[in-house]
């Protein structure tokens, strides 16, 4: 088919329709590296600005750190810049599997498989792992990555209300009939910043026979005393069955993700999973970097300490500032508005006073729940938070939400 | 709302809505356009209504749109008891 005005106008339609439904994304050009303050051009085609961010998913400050950066130089020279091949042909260098060794060491786990990024390791383990005679058991708001990942398995699909442990009970109690259950949840949720209760989950999967898949990319590196991640946190280190996760956050921020876990289980993606089988190996210069990352974060807990500082810091700022926030502990610190224009406005009216935060609405969050994710990086300053909670309080007053509960602000958003 | 609506409602009370949430269902209050259920976990429902009701719902006509209120849930129902019991 030609790409004629008719089929044109087919796309055009569409994208109005997406521009006309506000759920039109575009880019903000970074003139800077990723970091505490970067410079910022936006829209397209104005003069570049310098922010305070509090949106990147930086969470040890490590994206852009002079030893990160200098292994990487090194891994560029000493292995080159690209594999030119998806790992089981050629594509697999020592330095692949001394990651992959390391970070089964780093995360409790038997054995480690990398992939591409954990979107990969996601759309790629279940069909790997599964089939009909099983069935998943998903939190219902697992990340994006991981719906997709199950909708390619042919496994039986369930999913129980968020952290509701009676209805994971319901399920597998109504799954008892199947050869596997699998119950699938991530670490740390990425939208409330709230912890999934793996202790009761890993007990109700010793209780009815399931395993347990956990993605922690919003917590390796930096949750648990150690910054194991969310199993060490709620003290089931080597209890979880399958850990997903990324070196796309914490650790480097680069790119790249893996399943770690069960060696048999990790031994059935490499042999099965596509995204790995069909995918160029990480790069070199990735692999390098993220080697340098767990050398730092295994010698020393003082950057996931000072993000813990952070992000209590900051969280008692906005709450004595009368802002009304999701409760939780880690660095992903929901300031909720509920409406999804206000989160629009508000995040627009941040950006003018120097705060790059980003406002996220339905479809991404449920309907009626909009609000500012905001994000703590070890790479914050106090004075950092202390400015960017006066481009807050600025901003909330413009809006007169200070001081406002839930109610009032559902009830402000429907007036 | 007739019995077949009801038993579909209180599906959907118990399967989708949060503890303390204290919405009002109706047969016509939009479940997926109204944020309630999603795709990813309207499948429960739909097994749900083909296990009580000894019918299979093919996927392709399982839409959103098919699912996205009581009332259309029991009239998919309905349809598919009447043709699957013909086809009988």
């Amino acid at each position: 088919m030609a790409f004629n005005d008719n089929v044109r106008n087919t796309f055009e339609t569409e994208l109005e329709a997406i521009r006309a439904a506000g759920l039109f994304k575009q880019e903000r050009y970074l003139h800077s590296p990723q970091f505490s303050e970067i410079e910022v051009e936006f829209p397209a085609g104005a003069t570049v600005r310098r922010c305070i961010n509090v949106c990147a998913n930086n969470y040890l400050g490590l994206s852009s750190h002079p030893d990160v950066i200098a292994a990487a130089h090194a891994g560029l020279d000493s292995r080159g810049y690209g594999m030119s091949s998806v790992r089981f042909i050629c594509g697999t260098q020592d330095i692949h599997r001394q990651l992959e060794t390391r970070l089964t060491d780093f995360l409790g786990t038997e054995d480690t498989l990398l992939f591409p990024s954990c979107m990969d390791a996601n759309g790629g383990f279940f069909e790997a792992c599964l089939k009909e005679q099983d069935v998943m058991i998903a939190d219902r708001l697992v990340h994006a990555s991981i719906v997709d990942g199950m909708r390619l398995c042919k496994a039986m699909q369930d999913t129980y209300k968020h952290s509701d442990m009676n209805h994971l009970e319901e399920k597998l109690i109504e799954h008892q009939d199947k050869r596997v259950r699998m119950i699938i949840t991530d670490g740390v949720f990425s939208m409330d910043g709230d912890f999934a209760k793996l202790s009761e989950i890993v007990a109700l999967a010793e209780k009815y026979d399931a395993m347990v898949f956990v993605d922690d990319s919003h917590a390796t590196g930096f949750i648990g005393r150690t910054g194991r991640g969310t199993h060490e946190h709620c003290g089931v280190l080597g209890k979880i069955d399958v850990i997903t996760t990324t070196l796309g956050k914490a650790l480097g921020g680069a790119s790249g993700g893996c399943v770690s876990g069960r060696k048999e289980l990790v031994e059935m993606c490499r042999q099965r999973a596509r995204p790995y089988l069909f995918s160029n190996a990480v790069a070199p210069v990735i692999v390098a970097g993220a080697l340098k990352v767990l050398d730092l974060i295994s010698t020393s807990t003082d950057r996931r300490d000072k993000l813990e500082w952070n992000a209590k810091y900051w969280r008692g700022l906005l709450k004595d500032a009368g802002f009304d926030l999701k409760e939780g502990e880690s660095p992903i610190v929901p300031v909720m508005l509920y409406d999804a224009k206000l989160a629009q406005d508000f995040a627009t009216d941040l950006f003018n006073e120097g705060v790059y935060a980003v406002g996220f609405f339905f479809p991404v969050v449920a309907k009626g729940q909009a609000r500012i994710r905001t994000q703590l990086s070890a790479a914050h300053e106090k004075h950092h938070l202390d400015a960017a909670l006066e481009a807050f309080k600025k901003v909330g007053g413009k809006h007169g939400i200070l001081g406002l509960g839930k109610k009032e602000l559902i009830a402000r958003a429907g007036a | 709302m007739d019995e077949l609506m009801k038993v579909i409602h209180d599906y959907v009370v118990k399967e989708y809505l949060e503890e303390g949430d204290d919405r009002v269902i109706t047969e016509m209050t939009p479940l997926i356009t109204g944020g309630i259920v999603d795709s990813f976990s309207m499948v429960s429902l739909k097994r749900f209504l083909e296990r009580k009701y000894s019918i299979r719902i093919p996927d392709e006509d399982a839409t959103p749109d098919e699912f996205d209120s009581v009332q259309r849930i029991a009239a998919l129902v309905r349809r598919f008891q009447q043709s699957q019991q013909v086809g009988a």
